[in-house]
């Protein structure tokens, strides 16, 4: 009768330095993703945007595959897959960081075309008019105001992709989940591990929003 | 007066700045200019009336190839702008000697106005940042925006980003210079300076090309009124021919309805 549940800070306490062995390899996969997702994502986001069919149809096709199918079947697709392809094995964090990236960058892809659209026509319209050329238009009127206004959004890309590295524990990845399972393993405290593995993702994409909302408000000047 | 020496150059014969011949220009099946002919020469001040939807922005927007035209051909300054937009080398050039003013200013948001000013000189002209800020100090005091250079377009008033949106238009020292509406959105006390500020630039000898409805200014200013009506220039003047003795029926009845109040 006496379901008595009892957390065991103790127990809680003492998994975290296990837990914090998994934190590079979360940080390197979710941060090394995302910085190959970014310039994957001004990439296709501009070619997406460019009325040739011949560069926008690439693009178009990039961003449904890799928008439209789970990042854990890409990520078992690149680990488990490829190598019969390429006839030699993967590294796992590779298999991570191609993942996230890939993943990213299409929803990245599409953020990028959503902020430079979103530049008024006139913007445009007034650096020619000056005779700046389009690339120099692009380069210091609307890119500049097209960044800005994609922050929130790439904050939450941000987030999503961080929180999607916690799926890599099934190619053995040493990530957070990862180091949490094999800890609970051998001490069965999954109440208070997952807890902690938990806050720890939390401490990381707060700082992440705290980051990115400074970056906003100091960039907000002027708009 | 020295701020623009080119004006010196143009002595006696009256050149050339800009030329169109039977321009021709579709939106679509809407024929918007039909078979425009025009001549601006050196100094002159050529205001452009019609009614909305008349074709006149679309006339100007063509000089600095914002719009593409069919047929037609198109020659500023010596460089000819050709139908369908190939323009090439030309175009560029074009752009550079040709300002330009718009109705909503269109200032840049993120750059403070003095970044505004000097973002073309030194990225189109090549200026070092020294020589691009005393153009920017000289031209922003010439428009009565002196200790807001540091400030953003944001921070100022409608009068006062299109006064910013004209010293950045003049940084690039234009032969030509186009107003497109540069009062309609601005609130009716903040008028006058802009005006005020365009007057003294066609006092000084400044080629210009504006569309507008501010029919006193035009009078005023305009050493030719030009009407447009359905794509076409219906009539043109001196002010006072188009204005007190307007022949053509269309351009009558415009001013009957602008004039009345």
């Amino acid at each position: 009768m006496d379901v008595t549940f009892q957390f065991d800070w103790q127990a809680a306490i003492a998994s975290i330095p296990y837990l914090l062995e998994g934190i590079p390899w979360t940080l390197l996969i979710s941060f090394g993703g995302l910085a190959i997702g970014f310039l994957i994502g001004i990439f296709f986001g501009l070619l997406r945007i460019s009325p040739l069919r011949l560069l926008k149809w690439p693009a178009v096709t990039y961003i449904e595959i890799f928008r439209g199918t789970p990042v854990l079947v890409q990520v078992l697709f690149i680990f488990y897959g490829l190598p019969q392809i390429l006839g030699g094995p993967i590294d796992a964090v590779t298999a991570g960081i191609a993942a996230i990236a890939l993943n990213a960058g299409a929803y990245i892809s599409e953020i990028v075309r959503g902020g430079v659209q979103s530049i008024d026509r006139g913007q445009r319209e007034a650096g020619l008019s000056l005779g700046l050329s389009r690339v120099d238009t692009f380069r210091y009127i609307i890119w500049p105001q097209a960044l800005r206004r994609m922050i929130p959004a790439l904050g939450n890309q941000g987030i999503v992709s961080i929180k999607d590295t916690s799926l890599f524990s099934v190619i053995g990845v040493g990530e957070l989940v990862r180091q949490g399972q094999i800890y609970i393993a051998t001490t069965f405290t999954a109440l208070e591990v997952y807890f902690m593995v938990a806050m720890l993702y939390l401490v990381i994409t707060l700082s992440l929003s705290l980051a990115l909302r400074m970056v906003e408000r100091r960039g907000l000047v002027g708009q | 007066m020295n701020d623009n020496p080119q004006h010196e150059t143009s002595p006696a014969t009256a050149q050339s700045i800009v030329h169109m011949e039977k321009v021709n220009k579709y939106f679509g099946s809407l024929h918007v200019m039909q078979d425009i002919d025009l001549e601006i020469t050196a100094g002159e001040v050529v205001v452009i009336v019609g009614a909305s939807g008349s074709g006149k922005s679309t006339l100007i927007r063509c000089v600095n190839g914002l719009e593409e035209f069919q047929s037609g051909r198109i020659v500023v300054d010596g460089n000819e702008l050709t139908p369908h937009g190939k323009g090439g080398k030309s175009l560029q050039t074009i752009r550079t000697e040709v300002g330009m003013v718009f109705q909503q200013f269109n200032l840049f948001p993120h750059l403070s106005v003095h970044a505004n000013v000097t973002l073309a000189p030194e990225k189109v002209r090549g200026l070092d940042s020294g020589k691009a800020r005393q153009i920017a100090d000289r031209l922003l005091e010439r428009v009565g925006i002196t200790d807001q250079a540091d400030k953003y377009p944001g921070q100022l008033s409608g009068g006062q980003q299109q006064r910013v949106a004209l010293a950045r238009a003049l940084a690039m020292e234009p032969r030509l210079m186009l107003f497109d509406e540069p009062t309609s959105a601005l609130d009716p006390e903040m008028i006058g300076e802009v005006l005020d500020a365009m007057r003294e630039l066609a006092n000084e000898g400044m080629t210009m090309m504006i569309v507008t409805h501010e029919m006193g200014f035009a009078r005023e200013v305009a050493d030719r009124v030009i009407f447009v009506h359905g794509g076409r220039i219906v009539e043109e003047g001196t002010p006072q021919d188009v204005f007190d003795h307007p022949q053509h029926e269309r351009t009558q009845s415009f001013l009957s309805r602008v004039l009345k109040h």
